[in-house]
């Protein structure tokens, strides 16, 4: 089955208006004028500029706003940045200048010890290459966040099966990575990323590795997530995985040059409000 | 993260790679058994000059003529008065010599000895009093001593020591017999219990022969060579030697301390000596096994850097699932700990059973302090060579450590 178009809508502004309202929760990833350059000098190669002030030639920095419960694809060309912001998103890696609230904490004033505990609480990281350690039973697997946290042994064993059987991996909760196909591989990296209960899952090309098969099983894990309330952010450059996502931010050469609303903040992630519309008869 | 947790993956991460493992406990296990074998050796030799001191008496004292050491030639030195068995008897007063127990006077001299057709070069025939036998720790096995009767009648009887009797009688029960000392024939009253050997002369070459028999059939009545004096115990040895001086000094007319012509020696000094060079022995061999305990600390810091660096990525990933900075390297000094741990209990454990066996001639005597000091230097080791690998592995930047390869 084809997957049927939906109606594109053209992202206005008014989230942004509503994030800067007093009464609006904060958003969960508020990004400002964030520039990051790889080296030093001459040989300094920016990787994250945003737009250029055409008068005094300066980088102006990308400007990211995700409000709370937004599902957001982050597109674009290898080169293009996304990677690395997605690694200062996800606190692995500090930008040269600007400022990155996520969920109102200013990370850049974090230390060693405070930053550990913000990936561990706020952020659950979905990469590529499933990244899960090795020779460890998925369900130890999903237990470690827990256990880095401080979780108790019976409670963190509770919360880790229940995070396994979300992802429909209750049967293989004593398997090793290598005893795993890649979907499911995936799918323990998804269930040890939201364990914790983040304020967001960030996935860096999630499907990139996956068959076509896998890549639906894993998006509509995602999907569901999103339609329970869970902040999502991924990159990717598949057209298909980006039609999952509420908003599309397209970046070129490490600016935001396209921003395309595709569904409400509040409401169900487009593939699953077709799924409804498929239910209820179509459009 | 509960201490058993990191306990139990610091457990996997060992298993993982078991020959690595076990290989680098087999370094941390020779060292720390090395340790205690070898300074269980040292101690067995010096527990071994032990022995013989207590086996030649502790208490006892040899005055010998001639001055002391360079004393012979200092200013005050007149004529050397020889020792007599005067000497001895003024030494045996108990009213100016209190603190001593019995006085022997001996001359020693070499014969051979011949009997039905044996011939046996006796490297010490010592003519004495009864009192020798107590004084230098020689026990009779078969037969009896000579007693004072036979120093009084100059009887031509003997007490033989074991090599002697062996070389001289053979398997034949030497006690009645007569041997030909010299041209004198002696009757053996006694065979001594072997001493055992611990330096060049054969203690146990000997024959021991009443003093005026042996002066009249070989040394003439003149001086005599030695005076074996037993302190009343071995704390008061040197009351004893001071006694022994003043007595002598008082007697040969000697007036100058420097300027003594018989000399006092204790034969257990000479043999403490002995046993500080075993100690210094000891120190070497202890100091050549650190070094093996070193080197398997070493290892132990070789393995862990390769082991960080092959999971630089596992690291990245932990880092990025939010473990804290202690807990990777809690992780990693857990491992490196574990490895000295159990390597050292396996070297404990072999260098317990390595001790059990006799090491060319020493029997080991295993020093406690060097079991549980050679263990805790080994864990220590652990600690202090896995510190370096784990804090470089803790330090690692999440993003760095994820795009290792």
């Amino acid at each position: 089955m084809t997957p049927p178009l939906w109606p594109r809508r053209t992202a206005t502004l008014p989230e942004a208006a509503s994030a800067d309202g007093p009464w609006a929760p904060a958003p969960v990833i508020e990004v400002r004028s964030l520039i990051k350059t790889y080296g030093h000098g001459d040989a300094a190669v920016p990787a994250l500029s945003g737009p250029i002030d055409p008068v005094s030639g300066q980088a102006l920095g990308v400007e990211l706003v995700v409000e709370q419960g937004d599902f957001v694809a982050v597109m674009g060309s290898s080169g293009s940045g996304k990677s690395t912001l997605m690694n200062i998103l996800g606190c692995l890696d500090v930008p040269t200048s600007g400022r990155y609230l996520l969920d109102g904490i200013h990370v850049g004033g974090l230390d060693e010890r405070q930053l550990s505990l913000v990936r561990n609480r706020k952020i659950g990281f979905v990469f590529q290459s499933f990244n899960l350690v090795p020779r460890t039973p998925a369900l130890a697997q999903v237990e470690l966040p827990l256990a880095y946290a401080g979780v108790k042994p019976a409670e963190r064993r509770r919360r880790a099966e229940a995070a396994i059987t979300l992802v429909g991996l209750a049967d293989r909760m004593d398997h090793r990575p290598n005893e795993l196909s890649g979907g499911q591989q995936q799918r323990v990296a998804v269930a040890r990323a939201l364990v914790t209960a983040p304020a967001m899952l960030l996935a860096d090309e999630p499907t990139g590795n996956l068959d076509s098969r896998s890549t639906e099983e894993v998006l509509s894990v995602v999907d569901r997530l999103n339609a329970a309330g869970r902040t999502v952010v991924l990159i990717t450059h598949e057209d298909e995985v980006a039609r999952h996502a509420k908003r599309v931010v397209r970046l070129v050469d490490g600016r935001i040059v396209d921003d395309v609303r595709q569904a409400p903040v509040g409401g169900p992630p487009p593939a699953l409000r077709e799924d409804e519309s498929l239910v209820g008869g179509g459009r | 993260m509960s201490p058993f947790e990191t306990l139990r993956f610091a457990f996997g991460g060992l298993a993982a790679n078991k020959v690595r493992s076990a290989l680098t406990m087999l370094g941390v296990l020779i060292g720390v058994a090395a340790v205690i074998v070898l300074l269980a050796v040292g101690n067995g030799s010096s527990q071994a000059v032990k022995d013989s001191i207590e086996k030649l008496g502790t208490n006892a004292l040899t005055v010998s003529s001639g001055g002391g050491f360079g004393g012979s030639r200092s200013s005050g030195a007149t004529v050397t008065k020889p020792l007599t068995v005067d000497d001895a008897r003024a030494l045996a007063d108990p009213a100016s010599a209190p603190h001593i127990e019995s006085v022997a006077p001996e001359t020693t001299t070499s014969q051979t000895a011949l009997y039905e057709g044996t011939s046996h070069a006796v490297s010490q025939v010592v003519g004495t009093y009864p009192a020798y036998f107590k004084a230098s720790n020689s026990k009779v096995t078969k037969g009896d001593y000579f007693s004072s009767d036979d120093v009084l009648g100059s009887r031509k009887v003997a007490v033989i020591g074991s090599t002697t009797a062996t070389d001289v009688f053979g398997t034949a029960d030497p006690v009645g017999k007569k041997m030909t000392l010299g041209g004198t024939p002696f009757t053996v009253v006694g065979v001594l219990a072997t001493k055992g050997g611990t330096g060049f002369q054969d203690p146990d070459d000997v024959v021991i022969a009443p003093l005026p028999t042996v002066q009249n059939a070989f040394t003439g009545f003149g001086s005599i060579g030695q005076i074996l004096v037993e302190a009343k115990s071995a704390d008061a040895t040197s009351q004893a030697q001071n006694e022994i001086t003043t007595v002598l000094m008082g007697r040969h007319g000697i007036k100058d301390p420097n300027a003594l012509d018989f000399r006092v020696s204790n034969q257990a000094s000479l043999l403490t000596t002995q046993a500080d060079t075993n100690k210094t022995f000891t120190v070497l061999l202890g100091a050549v096994a650190a070094i093996s305990l070193l080197v398997g600390g070493i290892g132990i810091t070789n393995i862990m850097l390769v082991t960080v660096t092959e999971r630089t990525r596992e690291i990245g990933i932990r880092k990025a699932i939010g473990a804290p900075r202690g807990v990777i390297l809690g992780q990693f000094l857990a491992e490196s700990t574990l490895l000295s741990l159990i390597g050292g209990g396996l070297g404990v454990a072999a260098g317990l059973i390595g001790s059990h066996f006799t090491i060319v001639g020493i029997k080991p005597v295993i020093i406690p302090e060097s079991v549980v000091g050679a263990f805790a230097i080994a864990v220590a080791i652990g600690l202090f060579f896995g510190g370096y690998p784990a804090n470089r592995a803790a330090s690692l930047r999440p993003i760095e450590a994820l795009r290792h390869e």
